[in-house]
């Protein structure tokens, strides 16, 4: 059973926040979630080793050679604030 | 005649032998959309002017006698977490309602190199998470067969608007079935390609070792076709494959398609955990008609088993929303996507953009990943579903050692109403069947197999890695026994 306390500290960790109503609706079908996911419980895996990822000629090395990117002002084109060509973003130190 | 009823094949057949134009076709399909897509709601953005630009020069290229691509002026719809230069890329979400990419997907470069033409930007369940695009910030799409039911998901507005006629061809993405799933409900083909096999440079992730770029067409042809102009390696994504040398994905594309001949000594598997499943028995019925006709056609069936095939959809879950919790971390409202108007600190401008922006299956989808990789559950669940991952992929290693293609319902319920289901669980169990390919990175084809009740029944081929023709092989068969009435 996840309780509405670990409901909140998971939404801390996950940068979101939520009303008192929308924990306690999304507590009890959270809880329904973790109880089925549960039933991997019943899997004897003491001996097999996790697959991170299918592909198996994953991660290749190549040769660094310097391409051209992005603009500058095409990085920025998204952004709402920005100053000095850079992206603006609130002081976190005084 | 109504040139937007033809296949992508028939077009490019008229545009060589110049009984129509680009921009004709291109026209038509505009007129198509602006009638009837107010009601099936297929797009978020269309692209008009490029568009048109686009025919015209094919048109050209056609009356001096070049050179024209394989998807030369065929009209294409392209799902809204794929990257398109200048044109909105919004995921079906607030978060990036205002997006406009500086670059192309490699996919929609392939497609430009191809001299297809991109119509525009199809709608989406928000960030590719849902089974139904009822989850999508810009309304639902609706099921060009009965528009009281829901299209599938998440590619829902690619596979309606192929469905609809308003395109021929589209681009959808899929992570646990959402372009093999929407096939099924709108009675088009969807291919879920092997992963690595197209580029996944400038689609925005979902959960990067489960989703892989895939296709719909109104016939198994059609699917192949585009399937074949988008794949191929990408240096620009370091999960591309590299075909090995020798070997073979696509073969070339008869004129003239003699189905009697592909199904001939294909061994084809029928797993006993999911036939033995509670399916509505309206498919099992149609899905048994379909296997009839293929042992008709000369495969060697049999019963197989697939034993950890019932945990798919728990490990899926685990697996696919850790990697969404870590994806979605990137949108925070600094560089680019919505910002929060008010905030008294860095943290509270993280946590109020997001809260704002993202929807409820986005945010429940953030949450479960959070909490199975926040520490003390990180093996407990992470860790335990990668391993029962394993055992999924070894039990397939194990049938495709024997067997060309394992045979399921793409889904186990017919195409619902809005609003049928609520409870977040019972639509996941929409993708019980197809959670497993992408565990496994195997690549699948759903393609209709007729109708019940007036609701279409999709049945999915399922290939081992890289043996895509196998399931092209089993499908055009199929598809040519249920188009003459074997």
């Amino acid at each position: 059973m996840i309780t509405k306390e670990q409901v909140e500290h998971i939404a801390s960790l996950a940068k979101l926040k939520f009303s008192d109503e929308e924990i306690d609706k999304f507590t009890n079908k959270f809880s329904d979630i973790v109880k089925y996911i549960e039933k991997l419980d019943e899997v004897n895996t003491a001996e097999v080793e996790p697959t991170y990822q299918v592909y198996e000629y994953n991660q290749r090395f190549r040769e660094d050679i310097v391409k051209e990117g992005l603009t500058r002002e095409e990085v920025l084109q998204n952004t709402l604030e920005k100053q000095y060509g850079y992206f603006k973003l609130f002081n976190i130190l005084d | 005649m109504d040139i937007t009823k033809l296949s992508a094949f028939e077009m490019k057949k008229k545009l060589h032998q110049k009984e129509i134009t680009s921009r004709e076709l291109i026209e038509a399909h505009f007129n198509k959309i602006e009638e009837i897509d107010g009601n099936i709601n297929a797009f978020i953005t269309l692209d008009k002017t490029e568009a048109l630009k686009s025919a015209d020069k094919v048109d050209e290229k056609i009356r001096n006698g070049e050179r024209v691509g394989l998807l030369g002026g065929i009209p294409i719809g392209v799902k809204d977490n794929i990257m398109t230069k200048g044109i909105r890329t919004t995921c079906g979400s607030k978060m990036l309602e205002n997006f406009i990419p500086p670059y192309n997907a490699t996919i929609v470069n392939r497609i430009k190199e191809a001299d297809g033409i991109i119509m525009g930007k199809t709608n989406m369940d928000e960030f590719a998470m849902g089974s139904s695009t009822e989850t999508s910030y810009f309304g639902n799409t609706k099921n060009p067969i009965d528009t009281e039911r829901v299209p599938g998901g998440s590619s829902g507005g690619s596979a309606a608007a192929v469905k609809a006629c308003e395109v021929a061809l589209s681009l959808g993405t899929d992570t646990g079935g959402s372009i093999r799933q929407p096939a099924s409900y709108c009675d088009v083909v969807g291919i879920k390609p092997t992963y690595g096999i197209v580029s996944r440079y400038g689609v925005v992730s979902m959960a990067n070792t489960l989703d892989q770029v895939g296709v719909f067409g109104r016939d198994v042809r059609d699917a192949v076709l585009m399937l074949s102009s988008i794949t191929g390696y990408d240096e620009k994504d370091s999960t591309s494959f590299k075909n090995p040398e020798g070997t073979i994905i696509f073969g070339s594309f008869p004129e003239e398609i003699d189905y009697n001949n592909y199904l001939k000594g294909m061994k084809v598997g029928l797993p006993k955990e999911i036939f033995g499943n509670e399916i509505d028995i309206r498919i099992k019925d149609q899905i048994t008609k379909s296997i009839n006709i293929i042992e008709a056609l000369g495969a060697e069936i049999e019963e197989i088993s697939l034993p950890h095939l019932e945990y798919s959809l728990a490990a899926y879950y685990i697996i696919s929303t850790s990697e969404v919790s870590s994806n979605l971390a990137r949108f925070d409202g600094v560089r680019y996507g919505y910002r929060a108007k008010e905030y008294n600190t860095l943290d509270e401008l993280y946590i109020n953009s997001r809260s704002e922006a993202f929807g409820e299956e986005v945010k429940r989808r953030i949450m479960l990943g959070t909490y199975s990789l926040s520490s003390g559950y990180a093996d407990e669940h992470y860790k335990k579903a990668l391993k029962v991952r394993t055992l999924i992929k070894n039990d397939f290693d194990k049938a495709f050692s024997k067997y060309d293609v394992i045979l399921s319902p793409t889904s186990p319920v017919l195409p619902f109403k809005f609003g049928e289901i609520k409870d977040p669980l019972s639509m996941y169990m929409a993708d019980l069947f197809t959670v497993p390919v992408n565990l496994a990175g195997l690549c699948a084809m759903s393609i209709p197999c007729g109708y019940v009740d007036n609701l279409p029944v999709g049945i999915q081929l399922i290939g081992d890695k890289y043996k895509e023709a196998n399931i092209f092989k089993a499908g055009l068969g199929l598809e040519g026994g249920l188009k003459n009435g074997l």
